[in-house]
């Protein structure tokens, strides 16, 4: 390959990859709204409550919802065993999920994003590094893993945020380990190294914006899977500690009052729950198509 | 053509492929009228996209949803095919028109031994028991010259060669003892030194079993060797067909002929290799005269304008082209020679 | 297959050491240890005992030879609430975890693979539709949900069904049908897209060139080969399965390994929670091993490597 007479300019960035082009018939209208809402509750949730949702009055415990006999419309969808509102511990919870959610997406992509360009792209011992990390932490199984880590370090909301970045940043590092090793024989990253770019600008400045359509695609689907771990792990007594109304914990007191037929602790928390996750995973399905039909075997 | 009643006779077939909301309309088979006697060898030949494969799935009635067989008829043994159930359909094929795919590693199912997958159109149309099937399929394996079949009759397919695979897809073709059987580009992924091989295995067996034989192929130099009768397919027509030496010696259409003259001969004194200029057209958008007249390099006005009919210059020979219809309908037309080029330019 | 099974097995001491290298570098590297390894209200002898007992004070490669060979023993240490040793308390449980994670992934396999052909089959239409649907809610739905819903309708409300524990066959139905639930929705994904690629490849054209029976084109020749792709999923879900397992044990008191890590973070019992992630993540390579010689023997182009 000869070299150019002058310097070569490259473009800030270059995308080998054709773009579809956005159609309004296609937006998945279902999943943007049912997130749209939920994020709109959670950041309005102190306007949008009608009660406190960590105080209750014991003397109104375990009213069914409004439409039900003994039922009001001061509490409309009932109350807890501490006579605390479910709507608005509910619409908390919202908040609660959101961020536990979203943030913990945000850690696990970041750190497993990194460490995947790295270790696709440096190689050597980097890379061998990465991997047998990735196998250790694969021989575990995730929510087991998460729930050994809140029992070492004790459960408090920032704390399951980072455990779930912990656990789940392998799923990202694999993915996108392999991008950049395909990313690495092409054109235009041989084109930076002829022109002498330091590995550190070709990581960020070439292969980094390649490798986002995967990474988002990914964050999207793991979004679904975290919000239920965090639910698991707050179930089970490990995850967001009372009386914070993480929906997990929610369902884990409703169990209390489950035999006896007070359905409305279990069955609302548990459809807020299905929801988000049910928009996290259409909305991942239709952007995983969209963006990238390579990556339909994840 | 021969004496006797053909064996196979295509009348005007046509089958379209229509896509999902119905605004595209592929023409991959228009209009096509072919026949081909017992025992004889038929050459159908053309680029990819002419629709000879799409052809020859229109004879078995095995299409994609998205395709229809519009028009037309296919007389087999005097029985019009499209008259027939499905049920009646799949008693037809493998017992009495049989098919060979041109890729054998995947047309053969890695997961089941070469005798069960050999045997079971025998089980399957002859209601042989699972014993004497596995012999057949030993006894098939010997006709199509593969050493040591009694092994190779429990082995799988990724054990053998490709070679080896192309025989065995033969020898499923002609294990039900077929009357027809339709070869889709057969040597196309074999290597060179092989296909020779294998072509003197089909012609023996053609003589063997008397079986009357369409070979699809691009491939001008197996059409010679293998061939009685020829026909040349363009964007989903048969633009001329008739005996192999007529249309060798004498091509009618500008599009035989470029293809006879586009193979190297070793005498040529030329120094470039002759291809047809252009592209093959986009089969949902077919212009409104002859399909090769954009290509064509001895067009004149009205092949821009109107397809030509199939005309029959005699000798068993047809042909769509306006330069073989009777003198008085082209020569007031006025023949202007257009510049050649590629439509899409 | 020898040689590919050797490797296999190989690999899997391989994760074996590194599962164990990962407990302990996060009890030593991120917890206190001492508090965690000690009973609650343990006086600053026993602390000390403790220092003694793991070589808390000593470098830490000495503390991990300790560890390996406590573990190969299988001396997981002793659980507090039961005062018994944590390996033969995970071992009274594990049946009860096994049997429901079999009935559970019969069931899975059961309803996922047939409505998954089914959707293959009838694309596009009113079983492929209904398909995707079930699809949708079972991968959506979490699986302690659906178990604390069927107690609700069969136990509260119908009065069928017993609400927990173990002991008759009735015990089981609604734990491995929460457990399976999700997995049958993923199971039935995956076999209707392995059945639609399988229905486009040249063989399957091949068998119906050959004049055979619809019925027996799918049922012998595309069935076997859609299979292999939702066999490996359905082996690497059962690793899934164990961790939600946890879940749904605790919500009907199924006593299994899943129920013994809740009463062991419950309790604040480190040697048993401890004790049941290491056995766990052991059980867990093991499985993988089983599945992928299973998978050796059904594929003849493994079965026959040289």
């Amino acid at each position: 390959m000869t070299m150019p007479a002058q310097t070569i300019a490259l473009p800030p960035r270059v995308v080998p990859r054709r773009r579809s082009r956005f159609r309004l018939g296609d937006v998945p209208i279902f999943p943007l709204f049912i997130i749209g809402a939920i994020t709109f509750i959670a950041i309005f949730a102190n306007q949008l409550a009608p009660h406190n949702p960590e105080i209750g009055v014991l003397a109104h415990r375990f009213r069914p919802p409004f439409w039900q006999t003994g039922g009001s419309t001061q509490y409309l969808l009932g109350t807890d065993q501490l006579g605390r509102d479910v709507l608005s511990r509910l619409i908390f919870g919202a908040r609660i999920s959101m961020i536990v959610g979203f943030t913990a997406v945000i850690v696990a992509g970041f750190i497993g994003t990194v460490l995947g360009i790295a270790s696709g792209y440096l190689g050597g011992w980097v890379d061998q590094i990465v991997m047998r990390l990735t196998d250790a932490w694969l021989a575990l199984p995730a929510l087991t893993f998460a729930i050994f880590l809140a029992a070492i370090v004790g459960p408090s909301m920032w704390n399951i945020v980072i455990i779930l970045g912990a656990v789940y940043w392998t799923r990202y590092a694999r993915v996108i380990r392999g991008e950049v090793l395909s990313l690495k024989e092409r054109e235009f990253v041989r084109l930076a190294i002829v022109a002498g770019c330091s590995r550190w600008t070709i990581m960020l400045r070439h292969i980094l914006p390649n490798v986002l359509n995967t990474a988002i695609v990914l964050a999207t689907l793991m979004l679904g899977v975290v919000i239920v771990a965090e639910a698991s792990l707050s179930f089970l007594g490990v995850g967001v500690p009372p009386p914070k109304p993480a929906w997990g914990l929610m369902l884990a007191d409703g169990k209390q009052g489950l035999m006896v037929g007070y359905w409305w602790l279990t069955v609302f928390p548990g459809v807020c729950i299905m929801l988000m996750v049910l928009a996290a995973n259409l909305l991942g399905d239709w952007l995983r198509v969209k963006l990238d039909p390579q990556l339909r075997q994840l | 053509m021969a004496s006797e009643r053909p064996l196979l006779e295509l009348q005007n077939l046509s089958t379209h492929y229509v896509s999902a909301q119905g605004s595209r309309v592929v023409r991959a088979v228009d209009e096509v009228s072919l026949s081909i006697g017992p025992g004889e060898t038929l050459g159908i030949v053309g680029e990819s996209g002419s629709g000879k494969s799409t052809l020859a799935l229109t004879i078995l009635r095995i299409l994609p949803p998205a395709a229809r067989i519009v028009s037309g008829k296919m007389l087999f043994e005097g029985e019009d095919l499209l008259d027939k159930s499905e049920e009646e359909m799949r008693r037809v094929r493998g017992k009495r028109i049989a098919m060979i795919l041109q890729d054998p590693m995947a047309s053969l199912n890695p997961l089941f031994t070469i005798g069960d997958q050999v045997g079971e159109p025998i089980r399957v149309h002859e209601g042989a028991s699972r014993r004497s099937a596995w012999r057949r399929a030993r006894d098939l394996l010997k006709a199509v010259r593969i050493p040591s079949p009694e092994t190779r009759v429990t082995q799988y397919p990724h054990e053998m060669s490709g070679g080896m695979r192309q025989r065995i897809v033969g020898a499923i073709g002609i294990s039900c003892e077929p009357r027809l059987l339709i070869a889709d580009e057969p040597t196309t992924s074999l290597d060179l030194t092989i296909q020779a091989q294998y072509l003197n295995l089909l012609a023996e067996l053609q003589r063997e079993h008397h079986l009357a034989l369409i070979f699809i192929t691009h491939n001008l130099g197996i059409v010679a060797k293998m061939c009685d009768q020829l026909a040349v397919m363009y964007a989903g027509r048969v633009v001329e067909s008739g005996p192999v030496s007529q249309i060798f010696n004498n091509p009618v259409h500008p599009y035989t002929e470029a293809l006879l003259n586009s193979i190297p001969r070793m005498t040529d004194s030329r120094e470039r290799l002759t291809a047809i200029e252009g592209q093959p057209p986009d089969l949902s958008a077919l212009p409104p005269g002859c399909s090769f007249a954009p290509r064509c390099p001895q067009a004149f006005r009205r092949c821009l304008e109107e397809a030509p009919p199939q005309s029959a210059p005699g000798d068993g020979r047809t042909a769509r082209c306006w330069l073989a219809a009777p003198s008085s309908e082209t020569r007031d037309s006025g023949q202007v020679r257009l510049v050649v080029g590629s439509g899409a330019i | 297959m020898k040689q590919y099974i050797i490797r296999r097995a190989g690999y899997a001491l391989l994760s074996l050491f590194l599962l164990s290298l990962t407990i302990f570098f996060f009890v030593r590297v991120t917890g206190d240890p001492a508090a965690l390894l000690a009973e609650p209200g343990a006086s600053p002898d026993d602390i000390a005992a403790i220092h003694h007992q793991f070589g808390l004070d000593r470098p830490l490669w000495v503390q991990y030879w300790i560890f390996m060979s406590s573990l190969f023993r299988g001396d997981l240490g002793q659980s507090f609430y039961y005062q018994t040793p944590v390996m033969s308390l995970y071992l009274s449980r594990l049946p009860n975890s096994l049997q429901l994670a079999a009935v559970a992934m019969a069931f899975s396999l059961l309803i996922g693979i047939p409505s998954g052909i089914l959707a293959a089959v009838r694309v596009g239409r009113f079983w492929d539709s209904a398909g995707k649907l079930f699809a949708l809610l079972g991968l959506s739905m979490p699986s302690f949900w659906i178990g604390l819903l069927l107690i609700l309708l069969f136990s509260v409300y119908l009065g069928w069904l017993p609400s927990s524990g173990a002991g008759t066959p009735l015990h089981l139905i609604m734990p491995a049908f929460a457990l399976g639930w999700y997995f049958a929705a993923a199971h039935m994904r995956l076999t209707r897209s392995s059945m639609l690629e399988v229905l486009g490849s040249e063989y399957i054209k091949l068998a119906r060139i050959k004049g055979l029976p619809e019925s027996l084109v799918i049922a012998k020749h595309a069935f076997k080969n859609a299979l292999i792709p939702v066999l490996t999923l359905a082996g690497i879900n059962l690793v899934l399965m164990i961790n939600v397992a946890v879940v749904v044990e605790t919500v009907f008191a199924w006593p299994g390994i899943g129920r013994l890590l809740y009463e062991g973070i419950t309790f604040r019992d480190f040697p048993l929670v401890q004790g049941v992630v290491i056995l766990g993540g052991a059980m867990i390579v093991f499985v993988n091993l089983a599945v992928d010689v299973v998978y050796a023997v059904i594929d003849p182009r493994i079965r026959l490597e040289r």
